[in-house]
C-alpha cells in the first residue's frame, strides 16, 4: 500500500467519523469543533488530489471564518444540554427520512459521473494549482466568476442594510 | 529505504529541521519575554529584571520554572477537555506557521541541496494565512471552556478582532503578490533579491500589514482580548500554571513568526541589502549561516518595534478598533491594491 | 477667568482622516519612548545602594545606654504619657545592690514595650524623655509574619553595649546622635 493510499484511508475515516460526531454530539460547541475537524480532513483530501489552493481556501474560509462565526453565535446563545428544546420522536424520524432522501439523490446523481481510476493524484495533475486555476477562472469561466462576485456583493449590501438599526 | 517517493534521508533532514525550528522558536520566544521586560524598563527609566544571572539573562528560565511549579487549577464548572484543548491549540497554531518560512539560503552539498525551509509549497503564504485564521480557536475555545463571563467576552472580542483584521491583511498582501507573481515564499524572496525589497514599492502595504499583524498577535494597542482593566485578565483568566504559560508563550511565538513572515514578505527575507552576496564565493554552509543571521537581525528589529509600540501606545477602545479596521484599513488596503494593479498594468503595457 | 498663560481651550473639532489614522501622533510618542531608553535610570538598586535618609528621619526607637553601658531609662513614664498613639508600656522596678553596672539610677524599666503597629514615629517620646533614654534611629521596622512580632521589648530596643560590643554600638548609634547628648554625664 503506497503512502497516499494510507493517507486516503486515514483521512476518509477521520472525515466520516468526525462528520458523524457532528450529528450525534449533544453539545453544540462539540458539534462545531467536530465540523472543523471534518473540514481539515476534507482539506487533506484536496491536498491528496494536488488541489492545494482549494485545500488552503477551504481552511481559510470555512474553518477559519465561517466556523468562527458559528462558534460565536453558539457561545453567545449559550446553548447547552439543559436549554435544548425537547424533540419529538416524529421530528427525528422526519429528519432521518429527509436526510436519507438527500443521500439517495446525491448517490443517484453521482453514480454515473466519470471516476478517475486512481484514488488520489498526489503530486500529479495541476488543475488545483493556483496558476491554472486563476487562468481558468479569468478566461473560460470569467462570466460565472464575475456574476457570483456580484451575487456576493449584493448579499453583503443586504446584510449591512439589515444590520443597520434604523 | 524508500517510502513512496520519499527517502529516509529526506525524512531525517526534515525532522531535524522541524525540531531545530521549534527549538529556535521557543528560544527566541523566551528571550523576547526578557527583551520585553528589559525594554519596558528602559523606556520607563528603570533597569528591568537584572537579578537572575548577569543582566538578568536567566530570568526567562526562572519565569518558566515558576510557571511549572505553580498549582494547576481547573475550574469545576469548566469543560475539562476543551479547557485543555484551548492552550494546546494556541501553541500548535503558533508553531505550525513557521513551516513555510525560508530561514536561510539553501545549503548546497555534494549529495544535494538542503533547503532551510520545511515545506516550499506552491501555496506558501496562503498556508500562513490559513493557520492564522485557525488561530482564533485557541482563544475562543479556551475562553468559552473557562465558563466565566469575562473570559467569554474576551474570547468573543478576540475572535471578532482577528476576523476583522485578517481582511486588510490579506488585501495588503495581494498588492505584494501582484508584484512577485507567486505565492511561494522562496520565490517571493528571490524576487526581492533581484528587484529590491517589497517595502520600497509597498510602504503603505507594509504599514497596513504591520498594523494587522499587531492585531493578529493581540499586541498592544490591540490587546483587547486580555484587557486587564475591563476584563480582569481576558480569555486566560481561569488558567494557571503551564497552561497559562502556553497562552503567554504562544503570544510570543506568534510575534516571532509574524516578524519572520513580514521580514520575508517585505524586508527581503534572508537577503543581505546593498551587496550581491552570491559573488563572494563563500562556502555554501557559511553563506547559509550568514543569510540566516541576516534574517534573524531583521526579525529582531521587527520584534523590537513590536515591543516599542507596546510600551508607547495605550490600548484602543473597542469601537475605535473596529472603526480602524473596517473604515480605515480596508479602504486604504483596497486603494493600495487598485493603485498597485494600475501601476503594474501601466508599466507592463 | 484666565489663571495661567498656558491654558488652552479644548479642541473638540472632529478628527480629519489623517488624524484619525493616529499615525503622526504615534510616531511622536514612539520618539519619546525611544529617547527615554537612553536617559538616566531613576532606579536605586536597593540592597547595594540605599537612598540617603534626611538628617531628621525618625525610624525605630533605641533605648540608650551611657558610656559605661548602663541603661539610661528610669521608667518615669513620661514617654508613655507623651505618646499620642499610646504605643508605649512599661513596668518599673527598683535596682538592687549589685546591679549598679546595669542601670544608671535606682529605678529602671523591668519591662519596656513599644507596639510598632501603633507607633506613628512622631518622636514625641524622644522629646519627653528627661534622661535621653530613648531616641529614634535611622532604621525602620522590618516586615514580620505575626502581629506579636511588632511588639518590641527591651531585647530589641536596647542599644548594644558600648564596652562589650563597641562596633555594633557605633552602628546602632548612627549619625543622628547629636554631640550634645549627655553620654558622659556623671551619675546623678
Amino acid at each position: 500500500m503506497s503512502i497516499s493510499a494510507i493517507l486516503f484511508w486515514v483521512l476518509s475515516v477521520a472525515a466520516l467519523f468526525s462528520a458523524l460526531m457532528v450529528v450525534t454530539s449533544r453539545n453544540p460547541i462539540h458539534s462545531v469543533i467536530w465540523l472543523i475537524v471534518t473540514f481539515f480532513a476534507i482539506s487533506g483530501h484536496y491536498i491528496l488530489l494536488n488541489a492545494q489552493f482549494l485545500a488552503v481556501v477551504n481552511i481559510i474560509v470555512y474553518a477559519g471564518a465561517i466556523m468562527v462565526l458559528f462558534l460565536f453565535v453558539i457561545m453567545l446563545m449559550n446553548l447547552n444540554k439543559e436549554s435544548e428544546p425537547a424533540r419529538h420522536r416524529w421530528l427525528q424520524l422526519a429528519g432521518g427520512v429527509s436526510g436519507g432522501a438527500l443521500l439517495l439523490v446525491l448517490v443517484a446523481a453521482l453514480k454515473d459521473t466519470e471516476l478517475k481510476s486512481q484514488q488520489s493524484l498526489m503530486l500529479e495533475g495541476n488543475t488545483g494549482l493556483i496558476k491554472t486555476l486563476g487562468q481558468e477562472l479569468f478566461s473560460n469561466y470569467v462570466i460565472p466568476f464575475e456574476l457570483s462576485s456580484i451575487l456576493f456583493l449584493s448579499a453583503m449590501v443586504g446584510a449591512v442594510l439589515i444590520g443597520k438599526k434604523d | 529505504m524508500v517510502i513512496g517517493a520519499v527517502t529516509l534521508w529526506f525524512i531525517l533532514e526534515k525532522v531535524i529541521l522541524i525540531a531545530s525550528i521549534i527549538g529556535l522558536s521557543f528560544f527566541i520566544a523566551m528571550y523576547t519575554t526578557l527583551a520585553e521586560r528589559k525594554i519596558a524598563g528602559w523606556m520607563q527609566d528603570r533597569h528591568g529584571p537584572n537579578r537572575a544571572g548577569p543582566f538578568g539573562i536567566l530570568q526567562p528560565l526562572a519565569d518558566g520554572g515558576k510557571l511549572f511549579f505553580k498549582e494547576e487549577i481547573t475550574p469545576v464548572t469548566s469543560n475539562r477537555f476543551l479547557f485543555l484543548l484551548g492552550p494546546a491549540l494556541a501553541m500548535i497554531v503558533a508553531l505550525v506557521t513557521s513551516t513555510v518560512i525560508p530561514w536561510g539560503a539553501p545549503v548546497v552539498t555534494s549529495t544535494g541541496i538542503i533547503s532551510l525551509q520545511v515545506a516550499d509549497v506552491d501555496m506558501g503564504i496562503l498556508i500562513v494565512f490559513s493557520v492564522v485564521s485557525v488561530g482564533v480557536y485557541g482563544i475562543m475555545i479556551g475562553g468559552w471552556a473557562s465558563n466565566n463571563k469575562f473570559s467569554l467576552l474576551a474570547a468573543i472580542r478576540g475572535a471578532s478582532q482577528m476576523v476583522s483584521y485578517e481582511l486588510p491583511m490579506s488585501l495588503a498582501l495581494i498588492a505584494v503578490l501582484f508584484m512577485t507573481g507567486s505565492l511561494k515564499m522562496s520565490e517571493i524572496v528571490s524576487y526581492q533579491m533581484a528587484n529590491g525589497w517589497n517595502i520600497i514599492y509597498q510602504p503603505l502595504g507594509f504599514l497596513i500589514f504591520f498594523i494587522c499583524a499587531l492585531a493578529e498577535c493581540n499586541r498592544t494597542p490591540f490587546d483587547l482580548p486580555e484587557a486587564e482593566n475591563e476584563l480582569n485578565f481576558g480569555y486566560h483568566q481561569e488558567y494557571s500554571s503551564m497552561k497559562l504559560g502556553f497562552y503567554l508563550f504562544a503570544e510570543y511565538i506568534n510575534m516571532f513568526v509574524s516578524s519572520a513572515v513580514m521580514a520575508t514578505l517585505f524586508l527581503g527575507g534572508y537577503d543581505i541589502p546593498f551587496v550581491n552576496e552570491a559573488n563572494w564565493g563563500l562556502a555554501p554552509w557559511l553563506y547559509s549561516l550568514i543569510s540566516f543571521s541576516v534574517l534573524m537581525a531583521k526579525v529582531s528589529f521587527l520584534l523590537f518595534v513590536f515591543i516599542w509600540i507596546r510600551w508607547t501606545i495605550p490600548r484602543f477602545r473597542y469601537d475605535q478598533l473596529m472603526n480602524l479596521g473596517w473604515r480605515k484599513l480596508i479602504p486604504l488596503a483596497l486603494f493600495n491594491m487598485v493603485l498597485s494593479a494600475a501601476i503594474l498594468l501601466w508599466l507592463k503595457s | 477667568m484666565q489663571l495661567t498663560q498656558r491654558a488652552k481651550p479644548v479642541d473638540r473639532s472632529p478628527m480629519t482622516f489623517l488624524e484619525s489614522l493616529y499615525l503622526w501622533n504615534i510616531i511622536k510618542g514612539m520618539g519619546i519612548t525611544l529617547k527615554h531608553m537612553f536617559l538616566k535610570k531613576a532606579t536605586i538598586q536597593y540592597p547595594e545602594e540605599k537612598r540617603p535618609f534626611s538628617p531628621v528621619f525618625r525610624g525605630l526607637h533605641v533605648l540608650n545606654r551611657d558610656a559605661e553601658g548602663r541603661e539610661n531609662c528610669t521608667a518615669c513614664g513620661l514617654c508613655a504619657v507623651a505618646c499620642p498613639a499610646e504605643a508605649i508600656t512599661m513596668e518599673a522596678a527598683e535596682r538592687v545592690p549589685g546591679e549598679e553596672k546595669l542601670y544608671r539610677e535606682e529605678k529602671y524599666a523591668a519591662k519596656y514595650e513599644i507596639n510598632m503597629l501603633r507607633c506613628i514615629f512622631c518622636g514625641l517620646c524622644e522629646e519627653a524623655c528627661p534622661k535621653d533614654a530613648i531616641y529614634l534611629s535611622q532604621t525602620f521596622a522590618p516586615a514580620n509574619y505575626a502581629r506579636k512580632g511588632f511588639i518590641y521589648g527591651k531585647q530589641e530596643l536596647l542599644i548594644p553595649h558600648p564596652v562589650e560590643q563597641p562596633e555594633a554600638y557605633q552602628k546602632a548609634l548612627g549619625d543622628r546622635q547629636p554631640a550634645s547628648r549627655n553620654q558622659n554625664q556623671p551619675v546623678a
